[in-house]
């Protein structure tokens, strides 16, 4: 159906793309957010975040503040967006909207699980939890003991299950091999997320297999740091690229064999679209690698919004949104530690 | 000329004068006296720290305070709303509290209520446990109950319980000796009982049945007795479960699950005489902590009246607090730090209201010093403030949302009062949707107060607010039905008999010929006789279309002439003289023609052929028309109101621009060569021509560009303006012949049957298509047409659109904004 999508695509999808680009339209600006940085208390960012569509959101709070409550509020109006999307979609629509938070369904279960592990309160943690990766049995994660039995107690039943194919063993759960289950239910969903837009054709599958490239290859990247140093493997290393993405496969054999960062930088800067990620940074530097991936996953997300008839503009638009709500949570933490120097450090901005 | 600039002012005519003043408010009564004109509502505050951020601004602190008491009442709003209150509205009684007071109280109420809160919903967690802990010990007991008879053939089937785990297809009453044994070790078989979400119950047995891979029994039963769940404050049906296991280690399991899905376990003695002693026991425990509940509930609902007494007082003062602390924020301190300094827009006539205001906050608030209040100049044009009543006020908003008015821009929505609902009323004539109509108006205005009050659907709102509208329409719908004589569609002889009668008793069947004239011409409105007749399409589309000619030639020429009265208005002599007189000069020698050739044709009868002479009039204006002569001299005539027209074009096409060149050069000359005062000269020919752009940025090209599109479109636009008046035809040849196939296909044709039933479905029928065809899709859109005749045919003959509302600072349209 390439091309052909202005045809029949609003049939379904018109009125949600229009509801997804009237809610773009409420994302902060610029502007806001040099208002923003320049509040004094959390009152303040209240009082700022009042006049834009958290208003109704935050309204109800009483005075002394804090930054998960701000955080809390502000993620439950995406949720409650969301929502509203999810219940007006219809099939193939539904399916690509749950496809994204099936990423959110995985940090939640490694949330429960490493949590369990060192003996924390299941509750305390489900209030932890993304509300968008949520599902019926998450609490009972706490009963199982190793991968085959959080598999066969309760993953079974949510859609994570088919990734669970290449991480089920009987060992015992600890850190380690947590954080490696994580990288692969990932790079499973990544694949199957993939496949899925690849399916659906035209400019979905253009946009959406350069934006979940472009994920794959990030992750690529941060596996690749945070296991310099440990005991993982070359060969368990590259088990973790996803089979996709602009590094696979020659990019993948050189970062699998890398042992610090400036390695990790020659490899990623025979890539013309990370060279100048890379560039920005100085050598030996790894700090800021987060922000200036984030500022490039901006905007291509941004970008996405050029085109129409397609469905990466909910991705793109679920993004941006968490990237405002990771903005917000990094304000409000900078004004509530009184650190307002660094508040430039970590905010990305979308327009 | 001197008679119409001393005509007295109408206030509708034009929007009221406004000045600019400045506000000198020293601190200690700036906030009484901004109060003060918030009650009168005549003022609008410019905000002088557009450049701050809400929360830089000087009044934060007073503006989050009651950000914060309006939380709070919400918050007792909502508790009142959850304890199903109906919050009392007498609030007149109670004396003045003042808003520090009230910040203490509401503080307080705020303190005591979510303590008390808090106190009940502990109390009722108890109380849940308890009821749900009887519900397991009632439901359970019933489970394990069975067991007591075989209690004696306990021991003969010891040995099989080793088996139990393997074969659990016919374990269930070996499983109730088992939990007769309860917590055995013999075996290690025992149970767990609780009570958990109806919802969640299947989950909870799925999870169950993996964990323990199936070596389980689950019994359930639903509890009687729904549970209210104090976070959501909804009732939830629940089940009470008792799941038989063996070994100590799926306890644990079984335990932390029942953890997971919130489902509570309650231990449930195995023997009869135990259990019914700790129902006993649970029972005075309830009726204890229910009396308990309800006095914490009383007195919670007690609080909650006293307090919902005041609420709406309260609730009206914290907002108008907030409003005058949002004011406030819009002015500026002076350099000493001691005034405040504000700016505003407001009307001529409200000066000296205003300064009584002032004083009167300079009393009240013994300051020393007066506030000052002055005019100033302002470079910016000033707001546009119409003031409407309840009647005006649903035409001015037709006008406006098209656009508000230029500052002192003539007002087209004087005119639309009366133009608009006649309009309206030649495309629905028909005397009897015009009376259903005016019943409907009439419903709403006889109840204006009861529903003005209330909150109101969208789409009834909608009708309310137009009520006044709807009914002129109806009053006009019905005028206009008289003269097109119909009545539903079918003519009555009101007014005397017909003038026309058969020449001989043949015709008493074929109706539609050999009519002959007999009297004088029927007295008012169309003859009756026509309806039917072979040539009555003819006559009424002939009589209807010149009809429509007539009134947009009318209302054209009346737009025109408003544009003169605007420019004369705005001293603007150059529209005057290169815009209004040729634009009317063109306007009436064509059309204005046309209507008079259609006029004469009506008072002479003569058969001429008026769209031959027209179109002959620009193919070969010298041939002589012949037959179709309706007056001597007509050639001539023509010929001449043909080189008016021609004339006419350049005239408004190009001196315009060159003279506003020739100023603009002459302007800059001065600028350059004169001292200043003489350039102050050159300022008022400025003021003359409003129309041109700022003069440092004057472009010719642009100015010439703009005139030749302004020329064009009217060139063009008296063809096609004056076609579309032809709507009116149009849209009322649609409803007459729409209600006539009512009428006749569907009312008639079942009152030709013998039969009620048929005959009451056809009328059914004929009464729904009535409703809601004739009288709610067509009056819609006949609605919508006569709105694109003003907005565009009669507007963009003189109106611009392009000011901005005067939006006062006022505590009244505060509470119109509420919810």
């Amino acid at each position: 159906m390439y091309g052909f999508e202005a045809m029949t695509f609003n049939i379904h999808g018109g009125y949600l793309e229009a509801i997804v680009r009237g809610n773009r339209s409420s994302l902060l600006t610029a502007a806001d957010y040099n208002n923003l940085c320049q509040c004094e208390t959390l009152d303040d960012i209240k009082m700022h975040l009042s006049a834009t569509e958290y208003g109704p959101y935050l309204q109800n709070e009483p005075s002394p503040l804090h930054t998960t409550t701000i955080v809390e509020k502000c993620t439950l109006k995406l949720v409650d967006e969301y929502k509203h999307m999810l219940t007006q979609a219809t099939e193939p629509l539904s399916t690509f909207l749950e496809y994204i938070t099936y990423g959110h369904m995985i940090d939640n279960v490694v949330l429960i699980v490493t949590g369990t592990l060192h003996e924390r309160d299941v509750q305390e943690l489900l209030e932890k939890c993304h509300p968008l990766g949520m599902f019926d049995s998450i609490a009972t994660l706490a009963v199982a003991q190793n991968m085959r039995e959080l598999y066969r107690l309760v993953l079974v039943d949510t859609p994570l299950a088919p990734y669970f194919s290449e991480c089920i063993t009987s060992e015992d759960l600890d850190d380690m091999n947590i954080e490696i289950m994580r990288n692969t239910l990932y790079k499973a969903y990544l694949e199957d997320f993939y496949r899925f837009c690849q399916k659906l054709g035209g400019a979905t599958a253009e946009i959406m297999s350069d934006l979940l490239a472009f994920e794959a290859d990030r992750r690529a990247v941060n596996i690749t740091i945070n296991s310099i140093g440990t005991e993982l493997t070359r060969e368990d290393r590259k088990k973790l690229y996803s089979n996709f993405g602009l590094l696979y496969p020659y990019g993948h054999e050189e970062l699998a064999i890398c042992e610090d960062i400036d390695q990790v930088r020659g490899a990623m800067e025979k890539y013309p679209p990370y060279q100048s990620i890379f560039s920005k940074l100085s050598y030996g530097e790894s700090q800021m690698l987060d922000k200036a991936f984030y500022e490039e996953e901006v905007k291509r997300l941004c970008l996405s919004f050029e085109q129409q008839f397609h469905y990466a503009v909910f991705f793109a638009y679920m993004r941006l949104r968490e990237q405002e709500i990771r903005n917000l949570m990094w304000i409000s933490e900078c004004v509530a530690q009184n650190q307002k120097s660094r508040v430039h450090d970590s905010v990305v901005f979308i327009f | 000329m001197e008679y119409i600039d001393n005509l007295p002012s109408m206030d509708l005519m034009r929007s009221e004068k406004m000045m600019f003043v400045q506000l000198i408010l020293p601190v200690e009564s700036a906030h009484r006296a901004v109060s003060y004109l918030g009650q009168l509502g005549l003022m609008q505050f410019r905000d002088l720290n557009d450049d701050k951020s809400p929360f830089q601004r000087t009044f934060v602190n007073q503006v989050k305070r009651c950000a914060e008491m309006s939380r709070k009442l919400r918050f007792i709003k909502d508790q009142i709303h959850k304890a199903c209150l109906t919050p009392s509205s007498n609030s007149s009684s109670q004396s003045d509290t003042d808003l520090e007071e009230l910040e203490i109280q509401l503080a307080e109420h705020e303190h005591g209520l979510s303590e008390m809160n808090a106190n009940s919903e502990k109390l009722q967690q108890t109380y849940n446990e308890l009821l749900e802990f009887k519900m397991v010990l009632q439901k359970a007991g019933d489970f394990l109950l069975p067991s007591e008879s075989p209690m004696t053939g306990q021991d003969t089937e010891l040995n099989d319980n080793v088996h139990i785990s393997d074969d659990y297809a016919d374990t269930s009453s070996l499983l109730d000796q088992e939990m007769l044994n309860g917590h055995s070790t013999q075996c290690g078989v025992g149970f767990v009982s609780g009570i958990v979400p109806k919802s969640k119950v299947l989950r909870f047995e799925r999870m169950l049945f993996r964990t323990t891979r199936g070596n389980m029994l689950f019994n359930q039963a639903p509890a009687y007795d729904q549970i209210l769940d104090p976070a959501t404050n909804e009732m939830v049906e629940k089940t009470v479960f008792v799941v038989s296991f063996s070994g100590e280690q799926v306890r644990v399991k079984i335990l932390n699950i029942c953890e997971a899905f919130g489902a509570n376990c309650y231990p449930v003695p195995e023997e009869m005489t135990k259990r019914r002693h700790i129902t006993q026991e649970v029972l005075s425990h309830l009726s204890d902590l229910k009396t308990t509940l309800e006095a914490g509930l009383c007195h919670r609902d007690k609080v909650l009246t006293s307090i919902g007494f005041h609420l709406p007082k309260w609730m009206n003062m914290v907002k108008r607090e907030k409003a005058v602390y949002d004011t406030l924020n819009m002015l500026n301190f002076d350099v000493t730090k001691k005034c405040l300094v504000g700016e505003g827009w407001c009307p001529i006539f409200a000066k000296t209201k205003i300064q009584e205001a002032l004083q009167r906050a300079t009393c009240d608030s013994n300051s020393q010093a007066d506030i000052i209040f002055h005019v100033k100049d302002s470079l910016e044009s000033p707001p546009t403030y119409f003031q409407t009543n309840n009647f005006t006020n649903a035409y001015q908003e037709i006008v406006n949302a098209y656009g508000v008015a230029k500052y002192q821009e003539a007002n087209p929505a004087v005119y639309t009062i009366i133009t608009f609902p006649f309009l309206f009323a030649v495309m629905v004539g028909d005397w009897g949707h015009g009376i259903c109509l005016l019943l409907g108006a009439l419903i709403l205005i006889v109840r204006e107060k009861k529903l003005g009050s209330q909150k109101l659907g969208s789409f009834m709102e909608m009708l309310f607010g137009g009520r006044y509208v709807l009914l002129l329409m109806s009053l006009f719908s019905i005028y206009c039905g008289l003269i097109y004589n119909e009545f539903f569609s079918v003519p009555f002889n009101i007014f005397g008999s017909s003038a026309y009668r058969c020449r001989d008793a043949t015709c008493s069947e074929s109706r539609s010929i050999g009519l002959i004239k007999y009297q004088d011409t029927y007295p008012f409105g169309v003859d009756p006789s026509w309806r039917g007749s072979r040539s009555e399409l003819p006559f009424l589309n002939s009589l209807k279309m010149k009809m429509s000619i007539l009134f947009g030639i009318a209302q054209m020429n009346l737009g025109i002439i408003l544009s003169y009265f605007n420019a004369r208005h705005f001293r603007n002599s150059l529209d005057i003289k290169y815009q209004f007189v040729p634009q009317m000069i063109f306007l009436n020698s064509l059309f204005g023609y046309l209507s008079l050739l259609i006029i004469t044709k009506w008072c002479t009868g003569s058969k001429a052929d008026l769209y031959h002479v027209m179109i002959y009039m620009f193919l070969s204006p010298f041939e002589d028309l012949g037959e179709n002569q309706l007056f001597s001299g007509q050639t001539f005539f023509q010929v001449m109101l043909l080189l008016l027209a021609v004339i006419t074009v350049p005239w408004m096409l190009f001196p315009k621009p060159f003279i506003l060149k020739r100023l603009q050069s002459e302007r800059f000359q001065g600028r350059t060569y004169q001292s200043l005062e003489t350039s102050d000269i050159y300022n008022d020919v400025e003021f003359d021509s409003a129309s041109q752009p700022d003069p440092e940025e004057f472009d010719f090209t642009e100015v010439f560009v703009h005139q030749m599109i302004h020329t064009i479109e009217f060139v063009l636009g008296a063809v096609s303006n004056t076609a579309s008046y032809l709507r009116l035809w149009a849209l009322s040849l649609a409803h007459s012949e729409l209600s006539t196939v009512f009428y006749e296909k569907v009312l008639l044709l079942a009152w030709g049957y013998d039969s009620l039933v048929i005959r009451l479905v056809g009328l059914a029928v004929f009464a729904f298509a009535t409703a809601f065809i004739l009288l709610m899709m067509e009056t819609l859109s006949a609605f919508l047409h006569a709105l694109r005749l003003h907005w565009v045919e009669f507007q963009n003959k003189f109106y611009s659109g392009d000011g901005y509302k005067f939006e006062p600072f006022s505590f009244a349209a505060l509470n119109d904004g509420e919810d």
